[in-house]
């Protein structure tokens, strides 16, 4: 980099811009140390640590998004997107830092601290507290890869932050140590993980022979020097089509789907309910830089790809939920459906790229994610609390006779589960609604047609859960189950799953504002 | 000579990881292992990538393999894992369609934009440098100041990948008293 061989001068640390990352990751290790050479804490005090390092993240990244417009910026207007936003880059452009990347973590920092919430009691509960806080690291850790697939300027850092995010559930699915099925979940998510690692990998490898740079800015400037209709560009699109592979794997989307059913049917619940939220946030978010950003003169080849995925996901995720008894199984197929709907997103947000003024594609995609992120860690709690002692009463039986024994959670339950059905005056139906409307204004009249009647397939499938609940009689073998308690730390959570979706369902003006920041 | 010594360090990577798939003793998988990683060592020399190629033997066909070896030699090599379970007939065959109708249209991407590349190299893009032959000892220099300028985040995030990985195996090996009684769900593990 420097012109003389003697003086090495590296790139500069922007701290303050990288400290939420540095707050996850800094909680997460110090947890660990201390944890190993101090005798045990006192109950709650991991998660309450975990928890801590999660929302000071989150509370760094909305006091820098105050602070967007005063601080010094080095970068001017993003080209790229068309956004008056500035964009900066970190650490010698190997990262993007803008409202995009704030958003992202608030989306993880959020989910990390609820899901900790969640899975202290079902530690508890399991006798499982021993491994706490190695537990609660990796959350934090899982959390850090999320946003640095989001954050990510440089397709080697996009990967790194892939395989902490991934190794990090991979253990994660396999926490519980005394179920079978949870080991077996984590074995198939490993290797078909590292498989689609490997793919993705392959396509970076190809992308970077095309166009001589891993950095999503170099390989863009390269891309647009060499444009020209007369060559043959196999490679490149190659390199695209593989890198699509890797992400929609991450991301759950149809045809990559195969793993999610048996995972997330065989983690702990918790776990599920991260892997859904945070999982799918880091996915997409990494699917959208990697498009929009790195890729957009490749969107006349890559659009139809994603628009048949998108089409796929949202019929085969909301049809096989039907079908299914075991309702962690369909929830797996919902979060597929609502995979779905976040593909309708990111193709309007491809859409974009072709023109100048700016579409809601990507605004919409990541409130979609924000919203659907508690909604689903929500429901996922009550799932782990009707699950009860060895998570195994997940199927519908386990349901039965809920409202009689416990109103308020069948309540509770019904009102997530309602949103995620996508019904007015619940948060879910204000992010259907943001990008359905951002396909029609897209004109991808097709996919918003397909996503509607998808949407209402899935209803079904709530419904069934609620008739389960409400309506079904409590039958002879029910008598001896163990009643499903409700611990202080899940029921806060539900709580507070069960406010927002309401709060955002009833006034969404302020959020849908705040997330035409994001570009 | 260039030609001569790419054709057989690639049949040697290849024979090796045909091997790896192929062969039923995991000692002879580990070995022909071995080859394929000494044929990328090769490769690395051809580039004058001397550093990297050291690196490779060292790192990779020394310890790595060393440690797979220990672990095949400590779960018993003579375990024999039956793989004929096959839940769905056409699985097998379907697979190796596709996998050769996926390998074949990547090999045709890259011979297809073979000519661009070489284009693009005389057009001095950035990023796209020109194979020096100079570098023979700048190697780890030239490595090293790549790695702590443009990369040197990448470098730290890989550092924090192997701090997950030992966790990770800290929490899934570890015997703690309380924990691993017998599985809840009624089957052995």
């Amino acid at each position: 980099m420097t012109p003389t061989a003697d003086v090495f001068v590296g790139p500069p640390i922007q701290w303050s811009s990288l400290s939420p990352m540095l707050i996850l990751l800094g909680v997460a290790v110090v947890l660990l140390v201390a944890a190993a050479l101090t005798p045990r804490w006192p109950r709650r005090t991991y998660a309450l640590v975990a928890v801590g390092g999660a929302l000071a993240a989150v509370v760094v990244a909305v006091c820098l998004w105050h602070g967007r417009g005063l601080s010094a910026w080095s970068g001017s207007a993003d080209p790229t997107t068309g956004s008056s936003d500035p964009v900066r880059f970190l650490v010698g452009g190997a990262m993007r830092f803008d409202a995009f990347a704030l958003w992202l973590t608030v989306i993880v920092g959020l989910a990390v601290a609820l899901s900790v919430l969640v899975t202290d009691d079902y530690l508890e509960r399991e006798g499982l507290s021993r491994l706490a806080p190695e537990i609660y690291a990796l959350y934090l850790t899982a959390g850090l890869g999320a946003v640095v697939m989001g954050m990510a300027n440089d397709l080697i850092v996009l990967f790194l932050g892939l395989e902490i995010l991934s190794l990090s559930l991979y253990v994660l699915a396999a926490s519980h140590r005394r179920r079978t099925q949870s080991q077996e979940s984590a074995l198939k998510y490993f290797i078909l993980g590292g498989v689609a690692s490997a793919v993705f990998l392959y396509g970076v490898a190809l992308i970077y022979g095309a166009s001589g740079s891993t950095n999503y800015t170099r390989a863009l400037a390269a891309f647009v020097q060499n444009i020209s209709p007369h060559r043959s560009e196999a490679m490149a699109l190659a390199g695209v089509g593989l890198l699509l592979v890797g992400l929609g794997f991450k991301a759950a989307a149809v045809p990559f789907h195969m793993w999610a059913p048996d995972v997330y049917q065989g983690a702990p619940t918790p776990v599920t309910g991260f892997m859904a939220s945070a999982a799918k946030a880091g996915a997409f978010a990494a699917m959208l830089r990697v498009l929009v950003v790195a890729l957009p003169t490749w969107s006349a080849d890559y659009r139809p790809i994603v628009w048949v995925m998108a089409v796929l996901t949202l019929v085969v995720g909301s049809v096989m939920a039907v079908a299914q008894t075991n309702v962690k199984r369909m929830l797996a197929f919902s979060s597929i459906s609502h995979a779905g709907f976040l593909l309708v997103g990111v193709e309007a947000a491809i859409h974009d790229t072709t023109h100048a003024h700016p579409g809601d594609g990507v605004p919409s995609t990541m409130l979609y994610l924000l919203l659907y992120a508690v909604l689903v860690i929500g429901t996922f709690a009550v799932v782990t609390l009707v699950g009860r002692t060895g998570d195994g009463a997940t199927d519908l039986a386990g349901f039965r006779g809920l409202a009689r024994q416990r109103p308020v959670l069948a309540v509770a339950m019904t009102v997530l589960l309602v949103a995620q059905a996508g019904v007015p005056l619940t948060s879910g139906f204000v992010a259907k609604f943001g990008v359905i409307t951002a396909a029609v204004g897209e004109h991808s009249y097709a996919l918003a047609i397909i996503a509607m009647v998808a949407a209402v397939i899935a209803a079904y499938l709530y419904l069934r859960i609620m008739i389960s609940m409400w309506v079904a009689e409590p039958d002879a073998a029910d008598a001896g189950r163990e009643p499903v308690g409700t611990p202080l730390l899940t029921s806060i959570v539900i709580a507070i799953a069960v406010a927002v979706t309401v709060v955002v369902g009833v006034a969404p003006g302020w959020l849908i504002s705040l997330a035409q920041h994001v570009r | 000579m260039d030609i001569l010594v790419f054709v057989c360090a690639a049949a040697m990577i290849l024979c090796g990881a045909l091997g790896v798939v192929t062969l039923r003793h995991p000692v002879h998988a580990a070995l022909s292992l071995v080859l394929t990683l000494f044929g990328v060592a090769v490769l690395f020399v051809a580039q004058n990538a001397h550093f990297l190629a050291v690196a490779q033997v060292i790192v990779y066909a020394g310890a790595i393999v060393v440690l797979f070896l220990f672990v095949i030699m400590l779960l018993g090599v003579d375990r024999v894992e039956d793989l004929h379970a096959e839940p769905f007939k056409v699985q097998r065959p379907l697979a190796i369609v596709s996998g050769v109708a996926l390998a074949g249209l990547l090999i045709a991407a890259v011979v297809a934009s073979q000519h661009t590349n070489v284009a693009a190299r005389g057009a001095g893009l950035p990023g796209v440098n020109p194979v020096r032959n100079d570098l023979h000892d700048g190697n780890i220099v030239a490595l090293s100041k790549d790695l702590f300028s443009g990369h040197v985040l990448a470098f730290e995030l890989t550092s924090v990948l192997l701090v997950i990985a030992v966790v990770a195996t800290v929490l899934l090996a570890r015997r703690s008293r309380g924990i691993d009684a017998a599985p809840t769900d009624g089957q052995a593990t």
